[in-house]
């Protein structure tokens, strides 16, 4: 968080402040810093100018230049300003630069002057246009508040989540305010104004005035205020030259003293809870165009030649600096303090715990490599713990430090995930957008650099090389994305369907091709779709499994498009049982498969199904003349039928058209005449000619509807070979020896039996007497 | 509770932790009291993972079955979903929220759990149906593979074979690949693939792409696998199509195990108590549960089934001395200690009457002429005897009307070992089955025909003696009693592809390269590579594990066959099976049928 809790008070006496070097600026600059707009970043940060902005004239020539720095005034970029009349920069959370124009229009840039995007503070203001402006920093994100010439506040707490108020008006103002303040308390975001003598506090619904505690009635009116870095402590400055101090709840005076110049500060900022600084102050005096930016922890000041650091000191530490000897510009006071305080102390302590000391070296090494002046980024140990190392890593990135946040990582010993992998995606991410290098090359040097480290997801850098309008590179980089579970949707949203199904079929993942086979259905047209899919025979059989239970006409042209007459048959038989109710439509659906298994010369197919529909019509004839449901029977149970209910004659007819082979029929026929108990039907139909089936059918079935004595008249025409066996049934001999355990019955039958025709009853027996020997 | 899962070599107690885990952090996702709205396939699978009290102490008060219409009240805060990604499923689930009472009944929030996979496909159809917002929380669980028993693991995946080879959708593929990927995450690594047949090729390709996927995720636990056999079901279609003959593959053919469970005809597990409910039988079937966990059957179900009964009556004799005991027991001590051991020896007790009455119900069965009639035409082509012509038995069955199933087990067996049929008898045996049973199974075979089970003699010449020779799948000695070779579980024939595996073992699979030729697919191997420090140092003795996943499912014969292949003294392997689903012939041909209704008049 930016902001931190008020752990602190201010105290009243003085306490220990140095004044550090930090660099003196590299950017040689020509114009005053005050003939500029100027914002600089916390946690040193990058340094926004922009120059030849108050310039009534707007020659081309003389067109503002916005430049952005390093702390130390490295120069990261710079653009000829071609957009509106700026009124304030500010920096974002993230490090984004905000350029707040009268026409309430916010562009955003990030640090290398590139645009991202823009947002609007309102309609109204494009009228009104904004006065005066402030960027500021709440647990919501970073947020704007404007002043219009309407003389109404305006602010949203979260650029990336924009909600714009529009805050009550100030009663009876009739001209810009002194001076105002965005402050913050118990989350609600509130504004301070002044004017003349008067303090108003304004929320979201209304505005009233306030008084500070214990100011004196002689103050006069106020000119300028000043809030702390973590919101916690105010300070006003009047024209008669005094300053209050206290609390922003307005609750508690913390001081009030005079000073001896008069004319307002240009800037006024708080330094820690401990005093605070305004240009010109006698207790520091600085340079006349210099720049002050609150720190957590100090104040940086800023020069067209120095950059200073105003760092206040613990009371506690204030003896080990007197010893300490000081590098002259060391920057890292806390961390050093430790430092000192760990290794001056560890002699003394027996089980001192190593890791920390340790950890705090690594650390300083970290901060002294960012610290350089060529790095520029100025942190102190307090900062850089509020930070926190992933943050810093991103800033890193963010500078497109690749080989030093990399590094930072190896030697803090990040896991891979969290440290090296993303630095790489953020560098793969940032190489997409380098127009000047072809697809080929950049998609070589990203997996050259990247290979397959872990965590690293290709997918994420062909997507923002899409978002950059490079398609081509995009696919080249996916290439090398192993998941094709995040190759496959980025591919569809590139319209690059083909591609996508066949890495869909690749993953072997069926729903992804389902997926993509469905995303083609919409996007292209009934016959090019049919087309892709016949190049691709997985995602055909899958959509040909989708149309079965989805789209069954679909089936059908799917099949007519391939030719299949096989599978138009099946389909047409399956439609002649699903949809089709009626005989008619049903023998129509049934002709249409006839027809297709000819054409598929599955002349089987063809001849069974013209079969059935001779049969079905047949049905449906004996349906209507007997009375009886016939339809749907299969041949033999409609056969049986009629037998059943002495229908001979129909019987043989079908019989005969149907070229049902002898041995079913006559199997067939003695079953059902055994059924109807037609004993005299059944002698008369075994004598109709020699059967086919032989005469132990007859003893079986006649003795399976226990008429022992029909069975005894067949069981004398058996055949030689098979009489033991019809003796059996008859006797049930075997059954009875074996059920008797009985071994001279067993021994009996077995000499019935002759080995080649009657094994079965052979092995039964035998099988049977071992279980007896076992026992 | 779960005691049969580590009692193999591989401890898969872990695996069903794991998957129990993974269920109470989605359960407990979402906070308050729940209702489950079941896919019905689901329950039994689950049963295996967790039981309602599992479910119960993470709140979960109400379960339904998910169907049309408006679901049935509950005084729940969830309603919790839990299905298959399907999209007929998806329309149910869209009727119930959509038909949610919003002004009567209080608000209840929505949650989907695929099982075993999210589908963007099924989240678009319930985005098309406007209910996708109402879901709180969609997430997958991902138990690809149900450990079943100490040496098992199924995915369940009823259609898997259907869908492989008749359909080309490769989806349960990618589930089974998936699965293996859970499996090595808990096991390590496995660092030999071998394979046959294409689904097979394709499992391997997958799993090295998606071990490729997370090229950080090295695997850091100590292999348990040696290796893993992937086979596809079609390079065997003989096995699930002969009967199987060990004492749990019969259950099998003849009551059918679900989910480890058989439900049994009730009048032979009558209370035997005297006088009370000895009148009135139960109606309700028996349902037991048989796995490793019971001793006894632990020690028969892989038996054939001839040496069943000796087993079970040398056990009543033990059991019944062990009673007797009781007699002898003369001092306290001595009585103390028979009362202890007698939970343990009623258990055994109860646990013999039961599986006695199971081997009476299926010797009623094998004992009949037609079962005999059936196998020794089953043996006969497996033999190679008269597999070239039409078979008298069988066309005896048709004209009989026999079961269809029986009769296109039959037929599909002859062809197999003929290597396709001759147009003629093909077309004879496909005019008679449609002529008995009705046209409408021209869908069926035309399926049969597709799925390689039926098909026409394309070449003169008939690769399957080679591969009988070859392979030993047929051998004439077989010992029922004590086997020596696995050709025991089918009294006669080796199960090709447990022969494939036990082959691989030694002397690999090189010394057979021209049969595997002859069967469909490649035949492949693939290593993947351990970091050095995870390689494993043998000891000397210490037994190989094989993985062998069957593509496409798996007999309870052949599960028995590579026991006999792990218990073997100088075998040097063990094997963990794992398999899409447990077949046999009825229930795999059932899968391959046509479902025609002729329209109601």
């Amino acid at each position: 968080g930016i902001t931190g809790g008020c752990h602190r008070s201010p105290k009243g006496e003085a306490a220990f402040s140095q004044k550090f070097e930090l660099y003196s600026m590299a950017w040689n600059l020509k114009e005053d810093l005050r003939d500029c707009l100027v914002a600089a970043a916390p946690y040193g940060g990058p340094i926004a100018l922009l120059k030849n902005n108050f310039r009534k004239e707007k020659s081309p020539g003389s067109r503002p230049l916005l430049e952005i720095y390093s702390a130390s005034g490295v120069p990261l970029a710079s653009v000829l300003w071609k957009s509106g009349q700026v009124v304030q920069l500010g920096w974002t959370a993230s490090e984004d630069l905000l350029c707040i124009q009268e026409d309430g229009t916010v562009l955003i840039y990030n640090l290398f002057c590139e645009f991202k995007r823009h947002f609007s503070m309102g309609n109204e203001v494009l009228q009104n246009h904004v006065r005066e402006a402030k960027v500021f920093h709440t647990e919501y994100g970073t947020g704007v508040a404007i002043l219009t010439g309407a003389h109404r506040f305006s602010l949203t707490t979260n650029i990336d989540d924009l909600k714009l108020r529009r805050m009550p008006e100030v009663p009876g103002l009739q001209k810009l305010p002194s001076c105002w303040a965005v402050l913050s308390q118990d989350r609600v975001t509130i504004i301070l104004l002044a004017i003349g003598q008067d303090l108003y506090l304004l929320d979201n619904t209304s505005c009233s005035v306030v008084t500070p505690p214990g100011i004196s009635p002689h103050a006069g009116a106020y000119v300028q205020m000043a809030v702390s870095f973590n919101y916690c402590y105010l300070a006003l400055f009047t024209d008669t030259g005094s300053i209050w101090m206290g609390t922003s709840s307005l609750k508690e005076k913390l001081g009030e003293f005079s000073c001896d110049f008069r004319t307002p500060p240009r800037q006024m900022v708080w330094h820690v809870a401990e005093l605070w600084t305004l240009s010109g102050e006698r207790r520091f005096i600085l340079d006349e165009d210099s720049y002050l930016v609150p720190e957590l922890d100090g104040v940086r000041i800023f020069s067209r030649t120095t950059h200073e650091f105003l760092h206040e000191i613990p009371e506690a530490s204030e003896e080990i600096f007197k010893i300490a000897s000081m590098a002259p510009g060391a920057l890292l006071l806390e961390a050093q303090r430790e430092y000192e305080a760990a290794s001056f102390g560890k002699c003394f302590l027996d089980k001192f715990p190593p890791e920390s000391f340790v950890r705090t070296c690594r650390d300083l090494r970290v901060l002294n490599a960012i610290w350089d002046y060529q790095i520029g980024i100025p942190l102190t140990f307090a900062q850089y713990k509020q930070l926190t190392i992933e943050v810093l890593l991103d800033r890193l990135v963010l500078r497109r430090l690749y080989p030093l946040a990399i590094k930072i990582c190896e030697y803090l010993r990040l896991s891979e995930f969290q440290g090296v992998s993303r630095i790489l995606a953020h560098w793969a991410c940032y190489k997409v957008q380098q127009k000047d290098k072809s697809d080929e090359e950049v998609a070589h040097a990203i997996n050259q650099k990247l290979g397959d480290t872990p965590g690293i997801s290709y997918s994420e850098i062909a997507a923002r090389a899409y978002d950059c309008g490079r398609t081509e590179l995009a696919i080249k980089v996916l290439e090398y994305e192993p998941r094709s579970g995040e190759q496959v949707p980025l591919l569809l949203k590139m319209k690059k369907s083909q591609l996508a199904l066949n890495k869909a079929i690749e993953s072997g993942d069926t729903d992804l091709v389902y997926t993509v086979v469905l995303h083609l259905k919409n996007e292209l047209n009934r016959g090019t779709f049919f087309m892709t899919l016949q190049k691709q025979p997985v995602a055909l059989s899958l959509y040909r499994q989708f149309c079965k239970h989805q789209e069954l006409e679909t089936l059908k042209d799917l099949y007519n498009q391939d030719d299949d007459h096989q599978e138009l048959g099946n389909f047409h038989v399956h439609s002649s049982y699903s949809s089709e109710k009626r005989i008619e439509g049903r023998v129509a659906a049934l002709q249409n498969a006839v027809d297709e298994y000819y054409k598929a010369k599955n002349e089987f197919a063809a001849k069974a199904t013209e079969d059935q529909i001779k049969l079905l019509r047949m049905q449906r004839r004996l349906q209507d003349e007997l009375d009886k449901p016939y339809v749907d029977y299969s041949l033999h149970d409609t056969v049986y039928g009629l037998i059943l209910d002495g229908n001979h004659k129909r019987a043989e007819q079908l019989y005969r058209d149907f070229r049902i082979p002898d041995k079913r029929f006559w199997w067939l026929k003695i079953g059902a005449l055994a059924e109807r108990e037609d004993w005299e039907e059944m002698e008369k139909f075994s004598k109709s000619k020699k059967s086919p089936i032989g005469y132990l059918p007859f003893v079986e079935i006649c003795m399976k509807h226990h008429n022992r004595h029909e069975a005894k008249k067949y069981a004398a025409r058996v055949t030689p070979e098979q009489r033991v066996k019809a003796h059996i049934l008859l006797d049930q001999a075997a059954d009875a020896a074996i059920e008797h355990k009985n071994e001279n019955e067993m021994n009996l039958v077995l000499s019935k039996c002759t080995a080649a025709t009657d094994s079965s009853v052979v092995e039964k027996i035998n099988r049977a007497k071992a279980q007896i020997l076992k026992k | 509770m779960a005691a049969h899962l580590s009692s193999g070599r591989v401890n898969l107690t872990a695996l069903r932790e794991a998957g129990r885990r993974e269920l109470r952090e989605f359960l407990d996702k979402c906070a308050g009291s729940k209702a489950i709205v079941w896919d019905e396939y689901l329950t039994g699978p689950f049963g295996l993972i967790a039981q309602y009290s599992l479910l119960k102490e993470h709140e979960v008060e109400k379960m339904f079955t998910l169907k049309a219409g408006r679901l049935p009240p509950a005084d729940v805060k969830n309603i919790i979903f839990f299905v298959r990604p399907r999209l007929e499923l998806m329309d149910i689930i869209a009727e119930n929220v959509l038909s949610e009472d919003r002004v009567r009944s209080p608000l209840r929030d929505f949650h989907i759990l695929f099982v075993p996979r999210r589908s963007l496909l099924c989240e678009q159809r319930l985005k098309d149906q406007g209910v996708l917002g109402s879901f709180i929380h969609r997430e997958q669980y991902s138990m690809d593979l149900i450990p079943f028993d100490g040496d098992l693991l199924s995915m369940e995946s009823e259609s898997a074979f259907k869908e492989c080879y008749l359909e080309n959708d490769q989806t349960s593929l990618y589930h089974a690949a998936k699965g293996l990927m859970t499996l090595q995450a808990l096991y390590g690594t496995i660092p030999q693939i071998f394979g046959k047949g294409d689904c097979a090729r394709h499992v391997a390709n997958m799993m090295i792409r998606m071990k490729r996927e997370f090229p950080g995720g090295q695997n850091s636990i100590f292999p348990v696998f040696d290796t893993l056999l992937l086979l596809d079901r079609n390079v065997d279609l003989l096995s699930p199509l002969a009967t199987q003959l060990t004492y749990e593959g019969l259950i099998d053919e003849i009551y059918g195990i679900q989910n480890t469970y058989v439900k049994l005809p009730p009048e032979k597990f009558a209370p035997k108590k005297q006088g009370e409910g000895g009148k009135d039988l139960p109606t309700e079937p028996k349902k037991l549960q048989l796995n490793s966990a019971e001793e006894l059957y632990a020690e028969i179900r892989d038996k054939n089934f001839n040496a069943v009964g000796s087993v079970l009556s040398k056990k009543a004799k033990i059991i019944s001395a062990a009673f007797e005991e009781r007699h002898h027991a003369k001092t306290v001590g001595e009585i103390k200690q028979f009362v202890s051991q007698l939970p343990h020896m009623q258990a055994a007790r109860s646990s013999l009457a039961n599986h006695t009455s199971i081997a009476e119900l299926i010797k009623d069965i094998t004992t009949s002429e037609d079962f005999f009639d059936n196998l020794t035409v089953e043996q006969e082509f497996m033999s190679g005897i008269d597999t070239d012509k039409v078979n008298n038995y069988t066309e005896d069955c048709i004209a009989q009307k026999h079961p269809l199933i029986k009769i296109l087990r039959l037929v599909c067996l002859q062809s197999v070992c003929n290597s396709g049929l001759k147009q003629k008898v093909l077309d004879h045996y496909k005019r008679e089955i449609l002529q008995t049973y009705g046209y409408e199974h021209i869908l069926t075979l035309n399926n049969l025909e597709k799925a390689g089970l039926l098909k026409l003699q394309t070449s003169s010449r008939n690769n399957y003696p080679t591969i009988r020779k070859t392979m030993r799948l047929w051998m004439d000695d077989v010992n029922e009693q004590n086997p020596n070779d696995i050709s025991y579980v089918y009294s006669g024939y080796a199960p090709l592809s447990v022969r494939l595996a036990q082959l691989l073992a030694r002397p690999g699979w090189r010394s057979i390269e021209e049969v595997l030729k002859m069967l469909p697919g490649p035949h492949f191997e693939e290593r993947q590579q351990l970091p050095t420090g995870l390689q494993k140092k043998r000891q000397q003795g210490e037994n190989r594990v094989t993985l062998v996943f069957f593509l496409g499912g798996v007999t309870y014969a052949e599960i028995a066959a590579l026991r006999f292949l792990s218990q073997m003294e100088d075998g040097g392997t063990e094997y963990v099976i794992a398999t899409t689903k447990l077949i046999n012939g009825t229930n795999w041909i059932k899968s391959l049928m046509e479902k025609l209704e002729p329209p109601p008049f």
